[in-house]
């Protein structure tokens, strides 16, 4: 329990190594950045580039993920929608992620009347109308890519903390907690050192979770304005459209669907990765 | 041996298999689809695209509330079903004073309201008083405008003791309206719901007078005149109304019932007709209408529609305060090709801005495409204001699917004609409307459906300071032209001063006609005395279910 | 335990108020109002229609007047629709919801649960990643996406099921099936965290040590705290469950409460908007003091709390 921070990321990062799962997630998640990242040139069309004369054309060797309703090549638009949704997905999972996970451990933590009114707090902003949030934060502010993360951040840390809590308030009394704390150590350092490697198993999972649901809540936050403006796309516009146009052009929804789903694996692997790789028990197996 | 018995697992799939059959069973799939029992029941089952907003025809404002309120209501006359002319309704007969201003109607002796009473000219007084009332603030009260003293009355200008609202009930079945100025399309006005009669007694037995958003439209409470009577209401779910046996013209009401549904998502509509649960749609998604077209061939209508969809310029700033920049913005589009790669449902390019043809007007058109005009106009602005591109113009436009289609075309054709650059902006409903309102926005999307078929619906917006004018633009000869027009009741005056509007819209280009409106639905052959019309009205009495292939 | 209920219930009033504060508010300085729309409405009308549902008054006139109807119990009438009370229609959509919620969450539950546990015992074999790449495809799918796909397999094809409406048992079944396969995918992955974590704890390693069964270690033991992460989970998802799934409403034109809270918003129908809100909050807070209580029974060390 004594182990320096590095040395805690160096065993986790060995451990991690030795996953085969994990690793080639890891790899496959890079490969998927990558191409969202290289895509345009890659391809010899751009993600806007309109072709009236050949809409939604099958897949071929022009086009190889086929066209959409205004002859735009899909391959640019999944790689060019998948900057957006990776983007959003990975960064406001991470904001999600420390907001949920500071406020649920303090609360449990704490306890008491404290832990009981951060609570309600949580409860306020979960009935809070979600769209007209998101309004009166584009009036007040103006249509800000920024603002997308504020938007999603605001609910998706909510859950989060609610599991945080949860698992502190089961761990508080545990004997390691009890042992560490009659060595005079800092909270912060009980919270930070001890309490969250074990918590750390649901955390990355619900984690995981949140990735494919941010993505999704993008799509939305569009919907509304905000967020990326068309004709621009992400994964989550671009499976809206193909949802429902699939018996007519099936490619719209399976390209799109396919980098995502590649995606939730990969992440979902590596979750699990992670999670082994950072539990303190497991060292003992 | 190994082949004896069959292995566990294929045993499984036949009792799988054995209860999905039985589940079937049990389930609807036996049943037979709303739109086979139909033919029995005579109940059409009608896709009404969304919730609808009040049934009181006072204070009614949209297309769902029509397609309800016709039902359960009739005015003075009627629409013929394939016309839409006035036909005799409730008047089963009128006279015209030779100076065009005053109408006298003679009303059914058997007309009957819902609940046995009959139908007098004395409702009619009194529902045109109620909806001209200041105090009920009904939005559509301005199409009375015609009838004498009606502005003043509902403006609160003067009071009704002292001046007389322009209709008169001679007797309990002979009406005489009296209007401001002879008005050569005044009967069609009429088919508006918002000159649709109520009931008396039921009105005052729920106070709703002057009141909003009483239970009398409730379906218990609701006393009409029309052919149909209110049977049922859940909102979001389901409108039923039944055939009125005390109709003055049952006898010919072939449908028993009609259940209306409010189904907002596009795509469900089309799975709740291709399942044989509507008779027909609201409407159809543009990207489903080739792939509809080859599936149901027959039964995918595109129908001409009275409406122009257009954007509006910010005429207030730059640079669409250079009617050179508006005039190319307008000129560097293809119509053509927008209408036939791009929406593909048999709409037709909009050269002008009233669609040709309205109540017999054929506006000549100046609005081509011109590539070369468009970008030497710019290009003059450009020079004069010594910049070298446009900076890039905002669209804006409300969040849906057609319309970011059609932005993300233009988006494509002023880049590669004009070279600009376009930044597309999506708003919610509301935000959106409030931002074209306060005029803070550069370009628009919008869209105008006709009241009535006259070009007087298109053309009066775009007068100096009209409500729905927003575009900053003012023209005195064209207010003018539209003011003469408007007390006109030669044709040919008419006309030519229209025409006039219209060459002033082409040229200095205040807003930016696109294409005139079709009404796409998918319509079940067995629906039968159901006609296109220009107003995407379909007088309920005429329509009956039959089974057979064509429509006829 | 009483102690608990009852403070969480004082502390559900100014929470309550809170929310019907900050939504009356909000909603309040939107952008756009209730009589917008596309047909430009002259201001003398405006004027009137504003009058008949007081938005004339001053703006914290009006709040204090909503507060003290709420507290009278009224919610006000639509302003959508104003014939119909907010409290009618939202007991008319509930029941709707409710069992369209609760039907998907037992689905949820008795896939989830299972495949979860399952999965932790028999931690990287094959029990293992097929159930959990199982699930995974509950969250590839998103319900506007598994939606039409089972619509189209189970009805336009097969005319198993219906494709819309909510008439009869039989129409019950996609949306349930739709909704309940997305929250089955949470749960089973939620359940596999939590396991693992408690299978590794000090005292199931003694169970396990002094020769229980392992089905025996799993209910009695390691349930208890393997179940936390799902529980917690479920408090604000079954709270979002019964109150309704706009997409899923859309999709099967089902007459549920999830249309209302959209729309409501879209409208600017003020008061249906905080009636909505207002009685989701309230399922919120009950149902999280209801995970709690179960928490603190799942766990006795967290009774110890409070």
């Amino acid at each position: 329990m004594k182990s320096s921070s590095s040395s805690l990321g160096r065993d986790a990062w060995h451990r991690l190594r030795a996953n085969r799962m994990a690793m080639i997630s890891l790899y496959l998640l890079a490969g998927i950045s990558l191409v969202s990242l290289l895509g345009p040139f890659l391809c010899p069309y751009s993600y806007e580039q309109q072709d009236l004369d050949h809409i939604f054309q099958s897949p071929d060797k022009n086009h190889l993920f086929g066209t959409d309703n205004l002859g735009r090549d899909l391959f640019a638009r999944t790689t060019h929608g998948g900057r957006i949704s990776l983007a959003v997905g990975l960064l406001a999972t991470m904001v999600s992620l420390v907001i949920g996970v500071t406020y649920g451990m303090l609360s449990g933590y704490v306890g008491g009347r404290i832990d009981a009114w951060m609570m309600r707090a949580v409860d306020v902003l979960y009935s809070l109308p979600f769209i007209i949030f998101v309004i009166l934060l584009m009036v007040l502010f103006g249509r800000n890519f920024l603002l997308l993360f504020l938007a999603i951040g605001a609910v998706e840390w909510l859950t989060m903390a609610r599991i945080t809590r949860a698992q502190t308030l089961n761990l508080k009394h545990a004997e390691f907690v009890e042992a560490a704390r009659a060595l005079g150590y800092s909270h912060a350092r009980i919270l930070f050192r001890h309490l969250l490697p074990n918590l750390i198993g649901p955390i990355i999972i619900y984690a995981t979770l949140t990735v494919p649901a941010v993505m999704l809540l993008e799509a939305v936050l569009s919907f509304l304005g905000l967020g990326v403006q068309a004709p621009m796309s992400s994964w989550g516009s671009l499976i809206k459209e193909g949802a429902e146009k699939m018996d007519a052009a099936p490619w719209l929804l399976f390209f799109p669907g396919a980098f995502f789903c590649l995606t939730l694996f990969t992440l979902n692997f590596l979750g699990d990765g992670l999670r082994d790789a950072f539990d303190p028990k497991s060292s003992n197996e | 041996m190994f082949r004896t018995k069959p292995s566990p697992l294929l045993h499984k799939f036949f009792v799988i298999g054995k209860s999905w059959i039985f589940l079937c069973t049990l389930c609807s799939c036996t049943q037979p689809s709303n739109v086979e029992t139909a033919l029995d029941e005579q109940i059409l089952h009608f896709g009404l695209g969304s919730e609808p907003q009040y049934f009181d025809p006072h204070l009614a404002t949209s297309v769902a509330a029509h397609n309800i309120i016709s039902a359960l209501l009739e005015g003075l006359v009627s629409e013929d079903p394939k016309t839409l002319k006035p036909i005799p309704g409730i008047a089963q007969s009128w006279e015209i004073s030779d100076d065009g201003k005053i109408y006298t109607f003679t009303l059914r002796e058997n007309s009957r309201w819902s609940n046995g009473d009959p139908v007098t000219a004395h409702d009619f007084v009194y529902s045109f008083h109620r909806i001209l009332n200041p105090n009920l603030g009904a939005q559509y009260a301005s199409m009375l405008y015609p009838l004498k003293n009606a502005k003043p009355l509902h403006l609160g200008l003067k009071s009704s003791e002292d001046y007389e609202l322009g209709a008169k009930a001679l007797s309990d079945h002979l009406l005489e309206l009296t209007l401001e100025y002879p008005i050569p399309y005044f009967l069609e006005l009429l088919n508006h719901y918002s000159w649709f009669p109520v009931h008396q007694p039921t009105i005052e037995k729920f106070d709703a007078y002057e009141k909003i958003g009483t239970a009398w439209t409730k379906p218990m409470n609701f006393v009409g005149n029309g052919p149909f009577c209110l049977r049922n209401h859940h909102i979001n779910s389901v409108i039923e109304v039944a055939k009125n046996e005390s109709y003055w013209d049952a006898k010919n009401v072939r449908l028993q019932g009609i259940r209306f549904y409010p189904i907002e998502e596009v795509y469900t509509e089309e799975r709740a007709y291709r399942t044989g649960f509507l008779h027909l749609t609201q409407s159809v998604s543009a990207d489903r209408i080739d792939f509809l077209r080859e599936k149901y061939p027959g039964e995918l209508h595109s129908e001409p529609y009275l409406g122009t969809y257009f954007y509006r310029f910010n005429n207030k700033i730059p640079p669409f305060n250079d009617q050179r920049v508006r005039r190319a913005f307008s000129l560097a589009i293809d119509r053509k090709r927008l209408v036939e790669k791009v929406l593909q449902g048999g709409q037709s390019p909009a050269t002008t801005f009233t669609p040709p043809g309205t109540g017999g007007f054929y506006p000549n058109a100046s609005l081509h495409f011109d590539p070369n005009e468009a970008r030497s106009l710019l290009n003059s602005y450009l020079r004069e204001k010594g910049m070298d591109k446009l900076p890039p113009i905002e669209l804006t436009y409300n969040t849906s699917e057609g319309h970011k289609k059609v932005a993300e075309a233009l988006y494509g054709m002023w880049k590669e004609i004009l070279g600009v650059e376009i930044h597309l902006l999506n708003m919610e409903w509301k935000v959106f409307l409030s931002t074209v309102a306060k005029g803070e926005f550069t370009l628009a999307r919008a869209g105008w459906i006709g009241d009535y078929i006259d070009p007087h619906t298109f053309l009066q917006m775009w007068r100096t300071g009209d409500g729905l004018n927003m575009t900053g633009w003012s023209n005195d000869l064209y207010d003018n032209a539209l003011q003469k027009a408007e007390t006109s009741i030669s044709q040919e005056e008419r006309w030519a001063n229209f025409q006039i509007c219209e060459d002033l819209l082409a040229k200095e280009s205040p807003i930016l006609p696109l294409y005139f409106y079709v009404h796409l639905t998918l319509r079940h052959p067995s629906v039968k005395g159901w006609h296109p019309t220009l107003l995407d009205h379909h007088p309920y009495k005429y329509v009956y279910l039959e089974k057979g292939t064509t429509n006829d | 335990m009483t102690k608990l209920v009852v403070s969480r219930m004082l502390q559900a009033i100014p929470t309550l108020w809170v929310i019907a504060t900050l939504t009356f508010f909000m909603t309040r300085y939107a952008p756009g109002g209730p009589f917008d729309s596309e047909k430009a409405i002259p201001e003398e009308i405006k004027v009137k229609l504003e009058s008949h549902f007081g938005l004339d008054q001053p703006l914290f006139y009006q709040y204090l007047r909503y507060l003290k109807n709420l507290l009278q119990g009224d919610l006000g009438p639509s302003f959508k629709y104003p014939e119909w009370e907010v409290s009618e229609l939202i007991s008319t959509a509930f029941p709707v919801s409710l069992t369209l919620g609760s039907l998907s969450l037992l689905i949820a539950l008795l896939i989830g649960i299972p495949a979860g546990m399952i999965a932790a015992l028999r931690k990287n074999s094959w029990i293992d990643y097929l159930p959990m790449s199982l699930s995974m495809i509950g969250i590839c799918l998103p319900t506007f996406v598994l939606g039409p796909i089972l619509i189209y397999t189970l009805s336009t094809q097969l005319r198993i099921f219906p494709p819309l409406g909510w008439y009869g048992l039989s129409d019950w079944v996609l949306p349930s099936l739709t909704l309940g396969l997305f929250y089955a995918a949470y749960i089973a992955r939620l359940t596999r965290a939590g396991m693992l974590e408690t299978l590794q704890l000090d005292y199931i390693r003694t169970a396990r040590a002094k020769g229980a069964s392992s089905w025996r270690i799993l209910f009695k033991h390691a349930a208890r705290g393997g179940l936390l992460p799902v529980l917690t989970f479920l408090g604000p998802a079954f709270a979002g469950l019964i109150s309704g799934s706009f997409v899923i409403e859309s999709i099967f034109f089902i007459p549920g409460l999830g249309k209302f809270f959209v729309t409501a918003a879209f409208n600017r129908d003020y008061t249906m908007v905080l009636g909505t809100v207002l009685f989701y909050a309230s399922l919120i807070i009950l149902l999280n003091l209801t995970v709690d209580l179960l928490q603190a029974w799942l766990d006795p060390r967290a009774r110890q709390e409070r």
